[in-house]
């Protein structure tokens, strides 16, 4: 149901790194569940609008205002890898 | 490049082009969080949880972020949908901190708008609310190829950005240009978006297609980054032209691709191989809530609406401008508003023009200062400009002063009484004056009178510096040929 | 009633001890951290204590008794915060690898109103990683234990939350819900617990799951508690654009209230095939009960309750996919050694730092957002929600409130669901139904099975309601005096 193709290419968009044994045990859990939610299209949703909000609210905004409530030096405490006050990250190419 | 035979084959094919823009708010706030958008200060100082991403933080939207969007929309004769809504991008990039842009996908805030340029309509297709990443600097080279590391900075992570993306109207890089100056004074005008191309704070991609003059089909276009001025939007485009005309004259496909502009090559690079193709899993922000934008609302900001600078060109050519000059001055902004100041207390249109563009631009120039950085006011200036036109002083004078007012301040008006700068139309003070001249420049005298008549602006100059530039102009001329002439 | 009894006791008798000034909050506290000392290897409800904060916090309550000054309701009494609550300066963990060293800079609005209201954070609670889980058996960092029968899950995924006040190492807990995982651990665990209607309660520093379903709930030994819990910690909040401006209820003003007029509905697709016989028949001597205090109870049927375990798997796992995009190694948390670039980085790290289940979802709800399959399933699925949505409009109409068990069976073994994750899923078909739709619905204790473990009654009702439902809840207590601190005096 979904072929081992297609999770590497999910995987890949999820930036999730697999083994092929790991490949071969999702394709078939993740396809069992996907047949589980077929179910889903006994339901006749013609006209139907989706439910993106659990509660219709309108217009929540708040005022222009700056204001800080932490320290730089309290957010970049949990750094992975900091080099003069940035974000280190390994190359991009 | 162009050459003959590029010329002609250029005459078979027309470029189709849009633009979108990303024009950074000028709010103080950014659009999710309550950090200060303020440009250029030290890495990951204008940082919150929020705009890091972190476990547990929730997005609150920017009410000024939504009014300057109405705003825009307005001013760009867009439709403001009665709802729209915030949607999740989805990506992953070392300046995403949460590994997905809330922007606005399928309901944005601004629909269907135009912008005239020289009688021609561009069409906008929308305008949408997004946040902005954060910046990147790579190490151990110059650019993101062949670096070792990057360094990430999240100042700029989550300051607002207004998108706003033209129809595919443009068939030149002159118009592509004149959109993109229309499009810039229009947001600096109303208040939104500084407009600086080279600072960031307005950034511009270009979509670019050739086809066959008269086929009805768009070719396959291409989209064109990193165009960091006006001069690189026009030579970027004018170089894809050229490389899409080649590739279809030799019976090949343009391939649709995000290209960069590398201006100091002046050529476009392909970035395919650099990334997939993104799959953006585009879906409703659940964090947000959606907008009903009523009419009350839209008519309110409606009202607020500055003066926009199509209205403001042709006030000023009604005031008697040239195009020309009216497009002149409404290009500088702080210029045209001193200049409406000035106006308003009487001073003469166009002569007020006259000093603005000459005398003050130079010296701007020279100095490296902007007007309000000098001493000079609006107030004197229209007092300034209300004596030369009512003849108190000369031109001459005139323009000597506002030198002196933009360097010390203070009024001309004083300034005339106290050093005595008034125009001389007395004549027997004036023939005193062209008497001493001419006693003073014998040879030249016996040329002029022995037949160089170019001559007599030398005179004028010397008199003119004898009465230090007070000499009444007609009154000058009139008695010098009839002193010279005798 | 010495130290030891009184641990476990209701949040109201610990208040009385201490307003009678038998006992101070600084050694109720410490009586908590020592039967966490004697107990805790064993249960596992904890993954890191605050033991400091948590006497600062009881010191100040001493302050204020000792002056005769006024005592919020909840003053005092101790509490265990799920780990996936940030609370400033103690480890965040969410029982994953990948937040293993994460100490939070902020407070989530409800710790904030916990220390406003001087209620003392004894440690952070294990649950199920990223609360993707029914069991706490998904959690990276260690098994917690039913404490009614060791050899038993305590309920997912909120389960150290509920094991703490079971087992007398919390009075009260705070655990989140976005399918059920306060009812259920409740309902495992003998315990009253809460889901507020969504919105009631800010998510401001829950570390999300899903963003429209998650909600923090109460939960505590009995009804009252988690309604003071509730009333604590309920409001509008600024920094939560989802949280709702409505004013908050008195929660416990009613709760003795008489049931006569109220209307009960006990829905039929749950209360019938595949019941644990026991949940089955306290299920029918429930509806007996509520006849007999008065109340009107007819059958209420829920067709599409069949498919809310579809649509949260789509809804939930597509919502996560994205909220979990943001652990990538680069700003706080895990990275993995020895990446070449930056891809490898991402994907080691996340490969590294995520749990089996939490990949499982976040592939799934990756696959349901992705190009052309999103009609199909996400957009399929919320309108199925919204249809769920309105069969229970529609059942508000004719009922105050609908009845029926919280689980179809009580805590299974540990490892005997793990290798089979749909199993695992269909244990929340009794819960999921009201995260989808938004209402409030809670689990009392009514009962144990033929081993001795709890049984639990699920009530639902209507958007805001929650104080309807407390007095349902408390009418039902009354008469069936569940002794909830059975675990207390096994283990000791």
């Amino acid at each position: 149901m979904i072929s081992e193709k297609e999770v590497r290419h999910v995987a890949k968009l999820a930036r999730l790194e697999l083994t092929d044994k790991e490949v071969e045990k999702y394709s078939a859990q993740l396809g069992d569940i996907l047949k589980y939610v077929e179910l889903m299209n006994e339901v006749d949703t013609t006209g139907i609008e989706p439910m993106p909000h659990a509660i219709p609210i309108y217009n929540v905004m708040r005022d222009d205002i700056v204001k800080y409530e932490e320290t730089k030096e309290e957010l970049m405490k949990n750094a992975p890898y900091e080099e003069d006050g940035f974000f280190r990250v390994p190359k991009i190419n | 490049m162009a050459t003959a035979s590029m010329e002609e084959l250029r005459k078979k094919y027309e470029v189709v082009i849009g633009l979108e823009v990303h024009a950074q708010l000028k709010t103080k706030s950014k659009i999710f969080a309550c950090d200060s958008t303020e440009f250029g200060n030290e890495q990951n100082t204008q940082i919150s949880p929020i705009t890091l991403g972190m476990p547990g933080v929730l997005p609150v939207l920017n009410k000024e972020c939504v009014n300057m969007g109405i705003l825009t929309g307005l001013a760009l004769n867009c439709t403001i949908p009665e709802f729209c809504k915030f949607d999740r991008k989805q990506y992953f990039y070392p300046d995403l901190p949460k590994g997905y842009q809330i922007s606005q996908y399928d309901q944005p805030i601004c629909i269907n708008g135009h912008i005239d340029i020289g009688g021609k309509r561009i069409g906008i297709t929308r305008a949408h609310l997004e946040e902005d990443a954060g910046k990147l600097v790579h190490m151990g080279s110059s650019g993101i190829a062949g670096s070792s590391y990057s360094l990430v900075d999240l100042n700029r992570a989550g300051t607002p950005l207004l998108e706003i993306v033209s129809e595919p109207d443009m068939r030149s890089s002159d118009e592509a240009r004149a959109y993109m100056e229309e499009l810039r004074t229009t947001l600096r005008y109303i208040g939104v978006c500084d407009g600086n191309l080279e600072e960031g704070s307005m950034r511009c991609d270009a979509n670019i297609s050739v086809r066959p003059v008269g086929q009805k089909e768009f070719g396959t276009r291409a989209e064109i980054k990193n165009v960091n001025s006006f001069k690189a939007l026009q030579r970027a485009i004018e170089y894809e032209i050229d490389r899409q005309i080649d590739i279809v004259e030799a019976g090949e496909e343009v391939i649709q691709e995000t290209r960069l502009w590398d201006d100091n090559s002046g050529v476009t690079k392909s970035m395919r191989g650099k990334e997939d193709a993104h799959d953006y899993r585009y879906f409703p922000e659940p964090d947000l809530m959606p907008l009903q934008i009523s009419r009350e609302w839209v008519n309110e900001i409606a009202s607020k609406m500055p003066e926009l600078p199509a209205k403001r060109r042709e006030r000023y050519v009604s005031y008697g401008l040239t195009p020309y000059d009216a497009n002149v001055l409404v290009e500088q902004q702080d210029i045209a508003y001193f200049y409406d100041k000035a106006v308003n207390l009487n001073a003469d249109p166009k002569t007020a023009n006259n000093f603005l563009m000459k005398e003050i631009a130079a010296f701007l120039k020279e100095e490296k200062v902007t007007l309000e950085e000098t001493k000079l006011t609006a107030e004197s200036f229209a007092e300034l400009i209300n004596l030369v036109t009512s003849g108190i002083i000369s031109n001459n004078i005139g323009k000597q002063l506002v030198i002196t007012l933009l360097k010390e301040g203070g009024s001309a008006k004083e300034l005339v009484e106290k050093q005595g700068l008034g125009v001389i139309s007395d004549e027997s003070s004036l023939r005193n004056a062209i008497e001493n001249v001419i006693n003073a420049n014998p040879s030249q005298v016996e040329l002029y009178r022995g037949g160089k008549d170019k001559l007599f602006g030398f005179f004028v100059g010397q008199v003119m510096k004898e009465t230090k530039g007070r000499a009444n102009p007609q009154l000058l001329n009139k008695l010098l040929k009839e002193a010279l002439n005798s | 009633m010495n130290t030891v009894e009184l641990v476990a006791k209701t949040a109201s008798e610990q208040r009385k001890a201490l307003l009678n000034k038998e006992i101070t909050a600084v050694e109720l506290t410490e009586a908590v951290y020592k039967n966490i000392e004697a107990r805790d290897e064993k249960i596992g409800a904890y993954n890191s204590l605050t033991k400091e904060l948590a006497l600062d916090t009881a010191k100040k309550v001493d302050e204020k008794i000792m002056k005769g000054e006024e005592l919020p309701p909840l003053a005092g009494i101790p509490l265990a915060l799920k780990d996936n609550i940030n609370l400033k300066n103690s480890y965040t963990t969410a029982a994953s690898k990948i937040l293993s060293n994460f100490v939070s800079p902020y407070d989530a609005t409800v710790s904030k109103k916990l220390k406003e209201n001087l209620i003392p954070v004894i440690g952070k609670a294990n649950m199920d990683e990223f609360a993707m889980g029914s069991s706490t058996e998904n959690s990276a960092v260690k098994i917690t234990r039913n404490p009614w029968n060791l050899k038993k899950v305590p309920g997912g995924s909120s389960g150290g939350s509920a094991a703490a006040v079971a087992a007398g190492e919390a009075t009260i807990s705070l655990g989140s819900e976005t399918g059920g995982s306060v009812r259920l651990p409740a309902s495992f665990c003998g315990l009253v617990g809460l889901k507020p209607t969504y919105g009631r309660v800010s998510r401001y520093g829950l570390i999300a799951f899903a963003s429209s379903l998650d909600q923090i709930g109460p939960m505590g030994r009995n009804v009252e508690d988690t309604a003071l819990l509730l009333q604590a910690i309920a409001g509008h909040d600024p920094n939560d654009s989802t949280s709702l401006p409505a004013p908050v209820d008195d929660y416990t003003k009613n709760l003795k209230k008489d049931l006569k007029g109220i209307k009960i509905g006990y829905i039929k697709e749950l209360c019938s095939d595949g019941l644990q016989e026991e949940v089955s028949r306290e299920v029918q001597k429930a509806i007996q009960t509520y006849k007999e205090l008065g109340a009107e109870v007819i059958e209420i049927s829920l067709p599409l309750v069949k498919y809310a375990v579809s649509v949260y798997y789509v809804v939930a796992t597509a919502e996560a996919s994205s909220n979990l995009a943001r652990f990538d190694g680069v700003k706080y948390g895990f990275r993995a050694k020895d990446a070449d670039n930056l891809y490898d980085m991402y994907v080691k790290t996340r490969a590294q730092g995520f749990g089996d289940e939490v990949k499982r979802r976040i592939m799934l709800g990756t696959y349901a957002l992705s190009s052309g399959y999103y009609d199909a399933y996400y957009k399929k699925a919320q309108q199925v929600r919204r249809l769920i949505k309105n069969d229970f409009d529609n059942a508000f109409k004719k009922v105050d409130v609908l009845l029926s068990p919280t689980c179809p069976y009580t805590a299974f073994d540990l490892g005997s669901k793990i290798d089979d994750p749909l199993s695992m899923y269909l244990t929340d078909i009794a819960t999921i139904t009201a995260n989808l739709a938004g209402i409030p619905a809670m689990n009392i204790p009514v009962g144990l099975d033929k081993s001795g473990m709890p049984i639990g009654i699920q009530l639902q009702a209507d958007c805001l309601q929650e104080s309807k439902m407390f007095n349902v809840a408390f009418k039902l207590e009354e008469i069936v005096q569940f002794d909830y601190s059975t675990p207390s005096k096994i283990l000791v």
